[in-house]
């Protein structure tokens, strides 16, 4: 009670300064940490000095998890912030929340902002897009996986090409295990997005029916397909004698490459600052490998990463400030600038083209990769995007079933029957909370 | 002699109960019977629809396997944890007990780990038990044991043991200490001159003497690893793998909080506070009735 008084007393604080300057404070939370913590700082200071009317005031909210929570947790109390930094998965529980949210298509056509959904790359903004092309929330930081290769330790296994395949990358493991890693052939961190949702829509199988739930909560898991199944019991294969050896969901383990233990990791793009600055060894990255055999392979790459949404409920001048701001994230030498020195993707092809003439990416290969796999095709329904309610739960559901297969406690088979079993439940109980 | 207040009338011996009161509301019932409302609800994370569905998330949760795991994981990580701290603090509260050169010191140091964070207790358990980085995990390579609590069930759920009894030592540690203090040392000696050795002495007129501790930390303990426990299993294990280290708190905090299934979520911890009413209670009418005092 007594934090909530004090609360209200805080925001007619707010209000009464902020009509005492003239200027519209807008609330950006978010979940950054580090370097990127000082890009969302400089970005919000840039914008601030480059007109009077409104001022992005930035919070660090804790982690991805804490930062949603902390944004539903004030919405319910009537206090949301104007600008809310949702990680990938969070992205249809934000979409179910149809009250809580101002889409953001919708908020730049009231505010007479300048908006082509067609300026945005089609792989990042797809994903947080109505079936229909509908911007809901506005790309900020993006990623997308990518295989990590420390190239001395292949050159000294013998291996002289970086593996295209898994079949390529299964032998490259053997060879790497025999020449020293015994603890760790390959490995690659964030289980489930890794081995399920990037490997569906690399192989351009449905994770889910619906355009995997793109089209509609009413979607049903479909990842215990041969496809699969093969997969993931070719990792427990090699998990016995750990030419393949599991780094968990997160990315808590990435440090088994940076620390030389696996030569080959699969991780987020993201991984590059920390490679840059602690990997002591000639690194490269590389598309994800595919199964030759699968029709199609490779397809794209879907991103991860997390956008801004834009919180209901407020008023139609600070919608303005807002608008001018993603129009002012949208420009292109500030896209440009921001994915060169971050490493985080453009999200505009102008930007991605201004990089690509400006020859960065020939001194800077490894930025480019997770690009190249997130355009390789046009994206199709497999591979657009994924939007399933409660991800958050689905995730730990499919990490579980996943180790209890590498654990030998059951078959590749079971377990991703029983990880689609177990989806579908959770994503039963989301279409009834938002129907 | 009787010791009972008088009052002259009732506004002063409710004023003296206001604070009390409004404590036990405000932070208990009110929030429990929050609990108990929201658990006959399903309602999305923002709470912009709510829909009463009677038992429904109960029933729900009984038809998950998972959630009978969980009870099971639940009861062998609380005996596991309440044996082993009750057991170690008491075997190095007898030890300090002794009149020892630094004695002070090694009673001071026995204490510190009270006041770390759960969470950064279980940071420093995963630095040295880390399957590739911990410093502890090689020693353990090397004789033979292929440890991995990433993957394998047991070993995860030993370092949780580990990492959540050395957390609690310090505080039972500290409870049996002075319970070993407050025994008078004429009965001890009385007992050594009638022959009885150190031994006999401990487990003859020690133990059942200092049986109300004992007593009361069990029940703590047991509170303990059903409700504290939850930031070293986020931080160690995050409940994996494959759910071996999931325990009923953890549940709730993973279905609600993660998974933003807030009816389930409260259901969950409706029977947990059921559960640990009636632990609590059994407790208290049987194994109250050996305790001397």
């Amino acid at each position: 009670m007594m934090k909530k008084s004090l609360l209200g007393a805080l925001a007619l604080g707010l209000a009464t300064s902020t009509s005492a300057f003239a200027q519209t404070e807008l609330q950006w939370w978010h979940a950054m940490t580090g370097a990127n913590n000082d890009v969302v700082n400089r970005l919000a200071e840039e914008f601030n000095n480059s007109q009077k009317d409104y001022k992005v005031v930035v919070s660090y909210k804790g982690q991805y998890a804490d930062t949603l929570n902390a944004g539903i947790a004030a919405f319910r109390a009537g206090n949301a912030p104007h600008i809310l930094q949702v990680f990938e998965v969070g992205t249809a529980t934000m979409m179910g929340a149809k009250g809580a949210i101002k889409p953001v298509h919708e908020m730049m056509k009231e505010a007479g902002e300048k908006f082509d959904p067609q300026s945005y790359l089609p792989a990042i903004s797809g994903y947080y897009s109505t079936a229909k092309g509908e911007m809901l929330s506005f790309p900020f930081n993006s990623s997308s996986m990518v295989m990590w290769i420390n190239k001395d330790e292949l050159k000294k296994a013998g291996i002289a090409e970086i593996p295209k395949t898994w079949p390529q990358v299964f032998e490259a493991g053997k060879k790497l295990k025999a020449a020293g890693h015994e603890t760790c052939g390959f490995s690659n961190a964030w289980a489930p997005w890794a081995n399920i949702e990037q490997f569906s829509a690399w192989h351009n199988i449905p994770m889910a029916t619906k355009a995997n739930g793109l089209d509609g909560f009413d979607t049903e898991m479909k990842f215990n397909s041969p496809a699969h199944v093969k997969h993931l019991q070719n990792l427990v294969d090699l998990q016995k004698d750990k030419t393949y050896d599991y780094s968990g969901r997160d990315s808590r383990s990435e440090g088994r490459f940076t620390s030389g233990e696996c030569a080959i990791f699969l991780t987020s793009s993201g991984f590059y600052g920390n490679v840059k600055a602690n990997a002591k060894f000639d690194w490269a990255n590389a598309p994800m490998p595919y199964y030759p055999d699968i029709q199609g392979a490779p397809q794209n790459s879907i991103i991860g990463g997390a956008s801004l949404w834009v919180m209901g409920g407020k008023k139609a001048d600070e919608y303005k400030g807002v608008a001018k701001f993603f129009a002012f994230l949208s420009d292109t030498d500030r896209q440009a600038r921001l994915h060169q020195e971050s490493g985080y993707l453009p999200i505009t092809k102008a930007a991605y083209e201004k990089t690509k003439a400006s020859g960065f990416y020939e001194k800077n290969p490894a930025l480019q990769t997770a690009l190249i796999e997130l355009t390789n095709k046009e994206p199709t329904e497999n591979s657009r995007g994924l939007r399933f309610g409660n991800m958050v739960q689905i995730r730990d559901v499919v990490s579980e079933e996943i180790e209890a297969a590498l654990a030998g406690q059951k078959p590749a088979k079971d377990a991703l029957d029983s990880a689609v079993n177990r989806s579908n439940q959770i994503l039963r109980q989301f279409e009834r909370t938002v129907r | 002699m009787e010791k009972r207040a008088h009052f002259s009338g009732w506004t002063l011996p409710l004023l003296l109960i206001v604070p009390q009161m409004a404590i036990t509301i405000i932070f208990f019932y009110w929030p429990a019977s929050q609990a108990i409302w929201q658990s006959f609800l399903r309602e999305d994370a923002f709470g912009l629809s709510s829909e009463f569905v009677g038992f429904e998330n109960y029933v729900h949760l009984f038809e998950q396997p998972e959630y009978y795991r969980a009870m099971v994981t639940t009861a062998i990580f609380s005996s596991l944890v309440a044996f082993f701290s009750l057991a170690c603090s008491l075997l190095l509260a007898t030890q300090a007990d002794k009149n020892l050169r630094g004695g002070q010191a090694y009673k001071t140091l026995l204490i510190w780990p009270y006041a770390v964070a759960p969470a950064i207790a279980g940071v420093l358990w995963i630095f040295m038990f880390h399957p590739t980085l911990g410093t502890l995990s090689k020693p353990i390579k090397a004789i033979g044991i292929d440890w991995n609590p990433m993957l394998n069930g047991n070993h995860a759920m030993t370092l949780l043991v580990l990492s959540a009894t050395w957390k609690q030592i310090s505080y039972n540690f500290l409870f049996f200490l002075a319970g070993l203090q407050a025994i008078p040392k004429s009965v001890i000696e009385a007992a050594a001159i009638d022959g009885a050795g150190p031994l006999r002495r401990f487990w003859t007129v020690i133990f059942p003497l200092l049986s109300p501790t004992t007593f009361f930390l069990l029940v703590v303990n047991i509170v303990y690893v059903f409700f504290d426990t939850f930031g070293i299993i986020d931080a160690v294990t995050g409940g994996g793998p494959a759910g071996t280290t999931t325990t009923l708190v953890y549940k709730v905090y993973a279905d609600g909080r993660l998974g933003g299934d807030l009816g389930g979520s409260a259901a969950q911890s409706v029977i947990l506070m059921i559960i640990v009413i009636a632990l609590t209670a059994i407790q208290f009418r049987y194994v109250e009735r050996k305790v001397q005092y």
